[in-house]
């Protein structure tokens, strides 16, 4: 389904104070893929995904989600199709009332109120949130907030599900959980993270970033499992594959 | 009062308005619309007037009741922003000299007249404020005022006010808290360090506006933040209203107190 495709082609980002955030990025993302992205800080992984939905507009090269281009002009439609969820669900949530959060993106798809509530009834269930419905996201645990964000961008059922860490600060039963929410999610996804065992969990694929390019793409197994790889690039073997040192 | 208490009297009057009572179930639109006449009633009072104010405490009194609202906490926040009032009307006892008998052998100043009626005015009109806030989610404040007309762009600025007042103060406060940790006595607790504190949580509250905003934007956003929530007049809500504002209308038209005392004097005698 051709649809689902995302397409990078030689995507070059320079930041406005002259920083060049992104040199020459290609990469295809086809349907149902899983894609974990992974890089030391600042190496651009951030940059790259806000050019997944349009939030910034690469100085050139080209970016295509299904048959779509992105440009100015087609925003609102590639927005349609990538939801994103932002790292910070304190940023993610900013309505008064968990469901009226959620219901926010259907509600600017122009869907009519009882498909709206359907869909909110629905991305909650999915992510286990249904009770909280109603309360303020301001008394939400930091778990609950990270489940909810999710749930306010797959109501709107895009194609592809973009995250920036979607687990950082969780409790570990938190983290659990969402990635058990991330692997329930069958469409094309894409994760941002440095928890490298949350990436060998839920992605099958690796792309790995160091100073705006990439370095190495892969299946995620081989790729998470390269102990020369990852050290280059500031990171280190997911615990799973670590044995554990003795102490001395 | 310390930053922290500050901030936790500040959640507790947001959870008092999760409760759930008569008062708490009237349309927000009511309660805005009883309040604002309330306020209208009370201010549009000459200023030398006291006596005539005193039936309007009947008001709040019966909505902190029926709302199950601590009176003592209402209290001790109307006390809390007294400051503002006091400052408005300290000049008055030393500009307005003019002697007027207030009981039989009892004679002050013009202005201390007129100071006592802005305290009245102002106790009065900022507690009820504080319950149609304590009685009614904010939320439920916004939709009321978009239903009675008010621009989008007000209604969705103070939803953002409302959402973001809690995540902000947290951020101020672990800032706070961050200073106190490092200073030792007066060091580092000054003027200048706190214009400092200031202009780090400016910053950072701008680069969170721009997170938010590209949130927004990634789900669609197009001006005006949508509501599918469809509140409908009750009689309940029409009966609260009518009988606010007759009561209101009652208490400005009537001088109740001097009519209740010659009704008794009348009774006496």
């Amino acid at each position: 389904m051709s649809h689902h495709l995302l397409e990078f082609k030689d995507v070059r980002f320079r930041y406005p104070d002259g920083t060049e955030a992104l040199k020459g990025v290609t990469f295809l993302i086809t349907h149902g893929e899983s894609v974990g992205i992974v890089g030391a800080n600042g190496a651009g992984k951030s940059t790259l995904l806000l050019h997944m939905n349009g939030h910034l507009l690469p100085t050139s090269g080209a970016v295509t989600v299904g048959e779509v281009p992105l440009g100015m002009d087609t925003r609102p439609e590639i927005r349609r199709k990538v939801g994103v969820v932002f790292q910070n669900p304190d940023d993610q949530l900013f309505m008064p009332t968990v469901f009226d959060d959620v219901a926010f993106g259907p509600l600017n798809l122009g869907l009519p109120p009882d498909r709206v509530r359907e869909r909110v009834h629905e991305a909650l269930r999915q992510v286990g949130a249904l009770a909280l419905a109603d309360k303020p996201p301001h008394h939400l645990s930091g778990g609950e907030k990270s489940a909810v964000a999710i749930a306010t961008v797959i109501a709107m059922k895009p194609d592809i599900l973009v995250m920036d860490e979607p687990a950082a600060s969780l409790d570990p039963k938190s983290r659990r959980s969402v990635i058990g929410i991330l692997n329930s999610f069958h469409h094309s996804k894409i994760v941002a993270s440095h928890d490298l065992d949350l990436i060998l969990d839920v992605c099958a694929r690796c792309l790995v970033i160091r100073d705006g390019a990439i370095v190495a793409d892969g299946p995620a197994e081989e790729i998470l499992s390269d102990a020369t790889l990852l050290a280059e690039n500031n990171l280190e073997l997911p615990l799973t594959l670590q044995g554990r040192p003795a102490k001395q | 009062m310390s930053f922290e208490a500050a901030y936790s009297g500040l959640g507790r009057l947001d959870r008092l308005s999760y409760r759930d009572t008569m008062i708490h179930r009237l349309d927000p639109r009511a309660k805005v619309v009883a309040t604002m006449l309330f306020a209208v009633a009370v201010v549009s009072f000459p200023r030398y007037e006291i006596l005539s104010l005193l039936p309007f405490f009947l008001f709040p009194v019966l909505i902190g009741a029926a709302g199950d609202i601590p009176a003592g906490f209402i209290a001790r926040k109307v006390v809390a922003v007294s400051p503002f009032a006091i400052f408005v009307g300290m000049l008055n006892p030393l500009f307005d000299s003019a002697v007027v008998a207030i009981a039989p052998g009892v004679s002050v100043s013009a202005g201390w007249v007129s100071f006592a009626s802005i305290l009245v005015k102002f106790a009065l009109t900022i507690s009820a404020a504080l319950l149609l806030v304590a009685t009614t989610s904010f939320p439920g404040i916004c939709r009321g005022l978009r239903r009675l007309g008010l621009p989008a762009l007000f209604v969705s600025q103070l939803l953002f006010l409302y959402r973001y007042l809690f995540v902000l103060l947290e951020e101020a406060m672990r800032v706070v808290r961050a200073r106190e940790m490092r200073s030792f006595g007066k060091r580092g607790a000054g003027a200048r360090v706190f214009v400092r504190v200031v202009g780090t949580l400016f910053l950072r509250t701008v680069e969170r506006a721009e997170r938010i905003y590209g949130a927004m934007l990634a789900r669609g956003f197009r001006g005006e933040v949508p509501s599918m929530r469809q509140e409908t007049l009750r009689t309940s809500d029409v009966v609260f209203v009518a009988a606010a504002g007759g009561f209101f209308a009652l208490c400005r038209f009537v001088p109740v107190p001097q009519t209740i005392g010659r009704l008794i004097r009348g009774l006496a005698g």
